[in-house]
């Protein structure tokens, strides 16, 4: 069974977000540990991009903290080299499609293999784009994460009938970001969903607190917390290790 | 390959939140660019409330002082609101309004797309918000507070380098946040399939008018039409009803800021590399790592790090050249141009005006030539006063 897998058996996955070099990369692979630690079922290693279209604030100002500091991709693929030798939690990469496109799609998903990640979600990569990227990375086992969205409708059966690893609900219109509610039919999402796959469906966007989390982890296979933990991260720097691992333990405790 | 391809640029490279809107819309535009009726209508607002069909000036003082080509001029500056981009707006907004769309989104450089758009909206009844970078509300307030005046939500984007990209992606932003009822009215011949093919096909009008004035005129086809080059819209629309007639050559001028061999420019063509963004695959200005580049030109709808999908393939195939044109030299014609002329230009326009004056005097006096004149220049007189060290209030 492969790790993406493992995170979702018997039980509902906690998939932690951070912004890979929010503060420095040091920073970021302790996190990654501490996140785990606290019951953190899977990680998406956010690449920070300078455009980032599908994100709110919080996560934006993260990329450009990140960027800043100096943060490239090469020092990313050796940050995570170096937590792979201390962890076998499924690592996930989140970015835009440029970052990967210039690097190059080879290059990227052989470097990817190399220092151990499981799977990544492009969020400007659709449905119809997807084959450019997918018949790369699936050649190097890296898991092209789908993504469906309330405005989805009659396209999740196709999307969800071609997804691998876990999919990605998107729980409200908008970026990415906190919200006092999820106003969306997320059941008949989901049940659209079960219909055509029986990969599992984790829920992101929008979800901060204990009640909101266990709420989704009533209807779906897991639950993504993104910008909740990069504001901490934002707050406290590269002393936030102690409220990071509160906080996961928290959602995670909430969700079992 | 996948939907509105231009060789390999182009695509559709958006969030999951948007691509059923998008979807929606390709079969929108496929129904009412054949529909009689919207045809009809569009019509009449082109030329009873745009002033379509625009002139196509004899530029006989600039032909004789630079002794070469004879130049023409196509006054896309004399449309309503002062620019090229009403004939996209109206094309857009007429049919958004038909989609039962109740409100309209839209990102602005220099602000002349959104008074075109904040125009529209008024005229047609629909709400309208337009996201403008910090930096363009600042060098353009006038145009500002044209749309505040038309009714329209100005919105100042703070985030990234604040201008023209980051209005893109805050406009974006709020589509995927509202999308229902909105539609975002995309103001160059660039995003994702099909908006570059939209605008291009809107904008066309004006190398159709061209192309029959010039006949018309000359009993001949110019041997060189030039265009400036952002996004690319005005530049698609002055190109495209020339594209097959192959001795016609297709000439687009962008911006070089401070020269090419600066960090301060947003010469794509130039400068840039293969790229995904903004839902395209194109060239863009952008790091080694594929982050995009800040650029820069003094020309605000021009300080774009992209170019549409077409204009690159138009670049790979060899039909089009692309050549930079620096904040001085365009300054220069926009102030030539004036006093030749007794026509104040936009800025952007005047990176085209520039490099004609360097390419009319190669040419000979048997052949002419056709530069877009895409806006007219009121909105760039302050800034060219302060570029020249002279301080003036609008």
């Amino acid at each position: 069974m492969n790790r993406i897998a493992k995170a979702f058996e018997n039980k509902k996955a906690f998939i932690a977000f951070l912004t890979a070099g929010d503060p420095n990369l040091a920073a970021t692979e302790e996190y990654i540990l501490e996140m785990e630690k606290a019951g953190a079922d899977l990680i998406e290693i956010g690449i920070p991009f300078s455009d980032p279209i599908a994100e709110g604030p919080v996560i934006q100002e993260a990329d450009l903290r990140a960027l800043s500091a100096g943060t490239t991709t090469d020092q990313i693929f050796e940050m995570v080299k170096s937590v792979r030798k201390k962890t076998e939690i499924p690592l996930i990469f989140m970015t835009y499609l440029n970052p990967v496109f210039h690097y190059g799609y080879d290059e990227f998903f052989s470097r990817c293999k190399e220092a151990g990640i499981d799977g990544i979600i492009i969020p400007d990569l659709p449905f119809e784009e997807k084959e450019e990227v997918d018949a790369v990375s699936s050649a190097y086992d890296v898991t092209l994460i789908s993504m469906i969205a309330p405005t989805s409708e009659e396209r999740i059966a196709q999307i969800a009938g071609q997804a691998k690893g876990f999919l990605y609900v998107v729980s409200s219109m908008g970026v990415t970001g906190m919200r006092s509610e999820i106003k969306t039919d997320l059941d008949s999402m989901l049940l659209k969903i079960r219909q055509a796959t029986d990969v599992p469906a984790a829920v992101g966007f929008g979800i901060h607190t204990p009640a909101q989390a266990a709420d989704i982890a009533k209807k779906a296979d897991g639950v993504i917390v993104g910008s909740a933990l990069v504001k901490l991260i934002a707050q406290y720097g590269s002393h936030a290790h102690q409220q990071v691992y509160t906080y996961v333990r928290m959602m995670k405790d909430a969700i079992s | 390959m996948t939907k509105g391809r231009f060789g390999i640029h182009g695509g559709q490279y958006i969030p999951e939140t948007l691509m059923n809107e998008i979807i929606r819309l390709e079969e929108a535009y496929e129904f009412y660019k054949k529909d009689p009726e919207f045809n009809r209508e569009l019509e009449e607002l082109l030329k009873n409330y745009a002033g379509r069909p625009s002139l196509l000036y004899y530029a006989k003082k600039m032909t004789e002082d630079l002794g070469g080509a004879k130049i023409y001029l196509k006054r896309e500056d004399l449309n309503h609101t002062g620019s090229h981009k009403i004939n996209n707006v109206l094309g857009q907004v007429l049919m958004a309004k038909k989609m039962g769309k109740t409100r309209v989104i839209a990102e602005t450089g220099a602000g002349q797309h959104g008074v075109a758009c904040a125009t529209a909206a008024a005229l047609l009844g629909l709400e309208c918000e337009i996201f403008m970078g910090k930096e363009d509300t600042d060098r353009q307030a006038l145009n500002v507070y044209r749309m505040k005046l038309l009714g329209a939500k100005v919105h100042p984007v703070t985030t990234g380098t604040m201008t023209l990209k980051d209005a893109v992606n805050e406009t974006m932003r709020e589509w995927t946040n509202r999308v229902e009822d909105t539609h975002y009215v995309l103001g160059s011949v660039m995003g994702p399939h099909p908006f570059p093919t939209i605008v291009r096909d809107f904008q066309s009008v004006i190398s159709k008018e061209a192309r029959e004035q010039i006949l018309e005129y000359e009993g001949k086809l110019p041997a060189a039409v030039l265009a400036c080059v952002g996004g690319g819209s005005n530049a698609m629309g002055m190109f495209y009803n020339f594209i097959q007639d192959e001795g016609v050559k297709l000439i687009g001028c962008e911006a070089a800021g401070k020269g090419v061999d600066t960090q301060l420019h947003a010469a794509t063509i130039a400068k840039g590399s293969l790229g995904v963004f903004h839902g395209m695959k194109s060239y863009f200005c952008q790091d080694q790592y594929g982050q995009i580049a800040p650029v820069y030109s003094i020309s605000a709808g021009l300080d774009y790090p992209g170019i549409g999908p077409e204009h690159a393939h138009l670049y790979d195939t060899g039909r089009a050249q692309y050549v930079p044109v620096t904040d001085e030299e365009a300054v220069q014609a926009f102030e030539y141009l004036a006093r030749t002329e007794g026509i104040i230009c936009a800025i952007e326009s005047a990176h085209a005006v520039a490099y004609a004056r360097k390419l009319a005097p190669t040419m000979s006096p048997e052949e002419c030539m056709i530069i877009c004149l895409s806006g007219r220049g009121d909105k760039d007189v302050a800034a060219i006063a302060r570029y020249r060290g002279e301080n003036i209030s609008e």
